[in-house]
């Protein structure tokens, strides 16, 4: 060290600075284990992908009366019903017969759409996928950042888009909870475990539309004098807590209708039977 | 009880230096300023670190302990294991003067280039009428106290030293919504805040949030809800359709462009 | 030798707290080149530590407040012994400099009818003070601050004064170095505003941080203007108390006005044994008239817990010392089990913020264990009440480092509005101060060497003492023998030991070179504690009776005849001299403020 050593004459003041930095050596000093958070994101978002795109390509067994998968909800294509394991699904079928594809990769563009330019899961893949950056004081890899200012990136912006989309989803996806009071034969009053399961998915995906910050922004967020609105200041109020919760709600949402789809999956398929409350 | 720390401090000045290593005789329940204090008052006395209110109120004490941004004041001491030793450096994004000193006018210049507080024309002093509710999330962002922590960690320019030109950093995006979110304010400051202070450069990756030692919600609160309102006038063309005709807000005029320093007399 | 950095102003303001902001906002907008130097950074000022609020009379809460309650509050609160010109301006002015803080842009906390909320505090008849949450200095720091930087005011940051300059007997400029680069810098102007705050670093337990370290008072009793009221220093009665790093942290007034009660270790709310005739009248004899005051002001007498600061820290002093104090030698504040916790969180967050975080006591749930701490010193340099001038021409003092307002004891919330009122009379008359000249005075180029030759001399003396050591016994010996309650001997030995403090500063040395070296900034700073702890124990020693913020255990009583009169410091070459002149005297109109209740 050069400043410990003392000298002799009255030193001269300081010389002035270029402007560098501190050169401290490594990407991070931190020595906790920052990198456990971006690899279970990783793990659980690779996953879901995987188990999703196959689903949604294998385009069969996502229909039981009544249980109809959500990934396939609405059925936008006349060839819903007709294919293995779907015999009978309900369609709108505004995109005629001359869709032969998988009927799924229409609809799953709106879920796929507000997820992906939802703030709290730009936060997730950023950090995880694109390390940018891995965990907070962790230098990140990239020689040059652009930020959202950008194409692609740039159109993040349309969020609020799918958020009216998403909104108008979960309106049909509530209703097949509903038609979901069914038995196998059609008749109302009656409920099973596949019942269960596609009420909590329509319950965990308004949650977590209700609970997005852009949700948060018309309701109220763009209010400059809340005392001036009461009835919107509340609703924002509403969401406001909710939306605290929004990246757990993410998550939960996102593996439940994963695990609805799988649900309804193995019993159109006759893996296993729905069990029957009443 | 008290117990000999392991201090690592970084020493040196920009042309070169490194991490140090001190034992510091500490006592229960202190800070690691404290550490640092003694060791300045016992075995350093030329260790350069900023410091005021030791209280957490001025945020003065910026520094990376263990890698982490804290202020060294509020961080204390139980929170290690007492074998381990406690590393602290200056912070990163900033250069630095000397030890633990680092030059942070980079904040002071952006503050001169966000446009002030504009009250409307005509209302005379004692005559402001805002309700409670009106104010409260401004005053979330008022709390701020500037000990640049957020300014630091953000990635933007921690690790990208030439975005420092277009970006204002954290700490400025919610002295931006708080003006935007004060209910007397007059002026439109959404171009300034996308064009020259880089909103969208920002990707919400929260580390702000993370290191805030005011808890101040600033990508939940101010950096998104900024975001959002920006797509209101700049990139939503069915809201802006919709205000033309109905809007629920007193028009607010755009903030005039600045020529050097503004001044801003009323 | 190397070429001195130099600039030229009107107005230069030293400190950039309340007062030192106000004043340069006022200087500019008075048309004068302004400068502000200052210590630490832009916006870190002590200021940033009040939290209780800005008192004003403005009514908002109690339409029944208006000025002369306020005159009358702040005269009684001080013992008759204030300025009463100054603190006239101060309760007449204070509402107009508060609103004119919102028209910057500060947002305080809001009435139902969307003005201005205002808390109780102790010696304040009604509620007055204007506030947002426990951060009001904060707020007011930040408004002014950045008012100041869309001025356009210069600012010169981490920059350090050590030495008036003068012309004959005016005011020429100042001297001072960069902290940063260890470069000297030279100052010239007509104008020097003196706002460096308070002296709390010359003592051991303070809520004070490191820049209070006199500079101000030092400064101005060696360029010749006398200090005022130097014995009275208040010690704020609940500073925090353990862990052992945190003692002395202030623990803000609010937690008492919003409902907190002083208990000793047996449970007793023991300020009922210690209401002192003066107060008797309006203050509340049973628990039970005490805790209907929060909601009916008028037909209930105040709790003896928000009865003015030095009655209070005497008392828990007292309780203390007869053994019913808690463990570590303070009083229970307990508001745990008398509001509720979402109430404690809305209205003292960052109490609760700073007891959890530092000491591990969660407020919702138990009491905080308190102690007095040095907090705020009264006394400053004299200044006329209209222009904040000082003796010396050109050189003004505004906020803690000017003396007079507060008289023997400053009530809380008192001080941020002082820093306004007097900060912006500061301010103006410094700067047509400069306007009327009509030569600028000229710096003596002798003085800016010797103060060089000053500045660098612990660098030029080897293997002495280091600063720091010394810097601890001062604290100690202030603590000990010129603390809370004092006796003639103990000051006398203070004296004598600061003497010897003196010829040790003589031989202090530094090692390191010039960038940002604190060893030798505090070595530059001991200078100014020495001479400030020399005129508190002379003052103190000076005044024979107890009064305010000066307890004397020989002189126990108040004596009307040192109601009468001042004591003033003067600096005599190598001592402090101390003399008496007699107090200014209140026009009839404003004495029968004090006949009428």
């Amino acid at each position: 060290m050069t400043t410990q050593s003392r000298v002799p004459s009255i030193p001269a003041p300081a010389a002035p600075r270029t402007g560098r930095r501190a050169p401290v050596r490594g990407r991070t000093l931190r020595t906790d284990r920052w990198w456990a958070q971006p690899a279970v994101t990783v793990a659980v978002l690779t996953s879901f992908v995987v188990y999703s795109t196959w689903a949604a390509f294998v385009d069969r067994d996502y229909f039981w009366e009544p249980y109809l998968s959500p990934f396939y909800s609405p059925c936008l294509a006349t060839r819903c019903g007709l294919v293995p394991g779907s015999q009978g699904a309900p369609h709108v079928g505004i995109f005629g017969s001359w869709w032969i594809i998988s009927p799924a990769i229409i609809i799953l563009i709106v879920p796929l759409g507000f997820r992906l330019t939802c703030y709290y899961y730009r936060k997730a893949y950023y950090r995880s996928f694109w390390l940018s950056p891995p965990a907070c004081a962790v230098a990140e890899p990239h020689r040059r950042y652009t930020g959202e200012t950008r194409f692609p990136l740039i159109l993040q912006n349309v969020h609020r888009y799918f958020f009216y989309l998403g909104f108008l989803l979960n309106i049909v996806l509530s209703y097949d909870a509903v038609i979901a009071f069914r038995d196998h034969q059609g008749r109302w009053g009656h409920a099973g475990l596949g019942t269960l399961v596609l009420v909590l998915n329509a319950l965990l995906l308004w949650a977590y539309t209700l609970s997005c910050h852009s949700c948060r922004g018309i309701v109220g967020g763009r209010l400059n004098h809340f005392s001036r609105h009461p009835v919107r200041y509340r609703l924002w109020t509403w969401v406001s807590r909710w939306n605290r919760y929004h990246g757990q709600i993410a998550w939960v949402s996102l593996v439940w209708v994963a695990l609805a789809d799988l649900y309804v999956r193995l019993v159109a398929a006759g893996w296993i039977t729905d069990v029957r409350f009443f | 009880m008290g117990y000999d720390l392991k201090l690592r401090v970084w020493r040196g000045d920009e042309n070169g230096g490194g991490l140090v290593d001190f034992t510091v005789p500490v006592e229960e329940g202190e800070v690691v300023l404290d550490a640092i204090h003694r060791l300045q008052a016992t075995q350093a006395h030329d260790l350069a670190v900023r410091w005021n209110c030791k209280a957490g109120k001025c945020g003065s004490c910026s520094a990376e302990i263990n890698g982490r941004p804290r202020l060294m004041c509020m961080t204390r001491l139980s929170l290690f294991d007492p074998a381990e030793p406690v590393t602290v450096t200056p912070l990163r994004t900033f250069p630095v003067i000397r030890d633990l000193v680092t030059d942070v006018s980079f904040n002071y210049e952006k503050a001169k280039t966000v446009p002030p507080f504009t009250p409307p024309e005509g209302l005379a002093l004692g005559e402001y009428r805002m309700a409670q509710v009106d104010v409260e999330r401004s005053q979330e962002f008022r709390k701020c106290i500037e000990c640049f922590l957020c300014q630091n960690v953000c990635h933007v320019i921690r690790d990208h030293e030439e975005n420092k030109q277009h970006f204002a950093g954290p700490r400025f995006f919610i002295r931006y919504a708080e003006l935007d979110m004060h209910p007397l304010d007059t002026l439109d400051r959404k171009r300034q805040l996308r064009d020259e202070h880089g909103l969208g450069l920002c990707n919400i990756t929260k580390c702000c949030t993370e290191v805030c030692p005011e808890g101040i919600k600033i990508t939940d609160n101010a950096i998104i809800p900024m975001k959002e309102r920006v797509v209101d006038t700049r990139y939503d063309p069915l809201t802006r359709f919709i205000r033309r005709f109905r809007s629920p807000e007193q028009p607010r005029r755009p903030a005039p462009e600045r020529q050097g320093q503004t001044a801003a007399d009323s | 030798m190397s070429e001195i950095e130099r600039h030229s102003y009107d107005v230069v303001v030293v400190g950039a707290g309340g007062a030192g902001l106000r004043a340069a906002i006022a200087a500019h907008d008075a048309g004068a080149r302004t400068a502000i130097v200052c210590k630490s950074l832009l916006g870190k000022a002590h200021t940033v530590m009040a939290e209780g609020g800005i008192a004003a009379a403005m009514g908002n809460v109690w339409p029944e407040d208006n000025w002369q309650v306020h005159f009358r509050d702040t005269m009684r609160g001080g013992k008759m012994l204030n300025n009463w010109r100054m603190a006239q301006l101060h309760a007449q002015e204070a509402p107009e400099r508060v609103w004119e803080l919102e028209s910057w842009g500060a947002l305080f906390d809001r009435t139902p009818d969307g003005k201005i909320s205002q808390r109780d505090f102790g010696g304040h008849r009604y509620a007055r003070l204007a506030h947002v949450g426990d951060r009001t200095g904060l707020e007011m720091i930040r408004t002014l601050q950045q008012r100041a930087v869309a001025l356009g005011i210069d600012v010169f940051m981490e920059c350090t004064i050590t030495r008036l300059l003068k012309d004959g007997d005016r005011i020429a400029g100042a001297f001072g170095y960069w902290r940063e680069s260890g470069r000297f810098i030279v100052f010239e102007a007509p104008s020097v505003v003196l706002a460096t705050g308070g002296i709390g670093k010359s003592f051991k337990v303070t809520s004070n941080s490191w820049e209070y370290t006199g500079d101000g008072h030092a400064m101005a009793m060696l360029a010749g203007a006398p200090l005022i009221n130097m014995e009275f220093v208040q010690f704020h009665p609940t500073g925090m108390l353990w862990p052992p790093s945190v003692r002395g942290i202030l623990v803000t007034e609010s937690v008492r006005g919003d409902g907190g009660v002083l208990r000793n270790a047996e449970g007793r709310r023991f300020m009922f044994d210690y209401i002192s005739d003066y107060f008797k009248a309006e203050t509340a004899d049973t628990e039970e008239e005490a805790d209907r005051w929060y909601d009916d002001h008028i037909n209930n007498r105040r709790p003896p817990e928000l009865l003015p600061r030095d009655e209070v820290a005497r008392a828990i002093n007292a309780e203390v010392k007869a053994g019913r104090g808690t463990p570590h030698g303070g009083v229970y504040l307990d508001i745990a089990s008398r509001r509720s916790p979402e109430f404690i969180k809305k209205r003292l967050p960052s109490m609760y913020h700073q007891f959890k975080e530092l000491a591990d006591v969660d407020i919702t749930k138990e009491p905080m264990e308190i102690a007095p701490t040095c907090h705020y010193v009264m006394g400053g340099v004299e200044v006329d009440a209209d222009s904040a001038m000082s003796k010396v021409p050109g050189l003004f003092a505004a906020g803690e480092v000017a003396g007079g307002m507060h008289g023997a004891n400053r009530l809380g919330g008192n001080s941020l509005s002082d820093l306004l009122v007097f900060g912006k009379r500061a301010g103006e008359y410094a700067a047509a101060h400069a306007a009327g000249l009509a030569v600028r005075p000229r710096i003596d180029e002798a003085d800016v060497a010797q103060a060089e030759a000053e500045a660098l001399a612990p660098f030029a003396r080897d293997g002495g003492e280091n600063p720091y050591s010394l810097h601890r016994d001062l604290q100690e010996t202030m603590h000990n023998l010129v603390g809370i309650i004092r006796v003639a001997e103990e000051m006398e030995r203070a004296l004598e030991r600061i003497a010897e403090y003196r010829e040790r500063l003589e031989k202090v040395s530094v090692e390191g070179n010039r960038q940002y070296n604190p060893g030798w900034h505090l070595a530059l700073d001991l200078r100014n504690m020495l001479i400030v702890s020399e005129s508190i124990a002379r003052a103190a020693l000076e005044r024979k009776e107890s009064r305010g913020g000066h307890t004397r255990d020989d002189y126990p009583s108040t004596d009307p005849e040192w109601g009468k009169r001042n004591v003033c410091c003067r600096w005599d070459g190598d001592h402090v001299t101390v003399y008496q002149q007699p107090l200014p005297e209140m026009p009839d109109e404003l004495k029968k403020l004090f006949e009428e209740h």
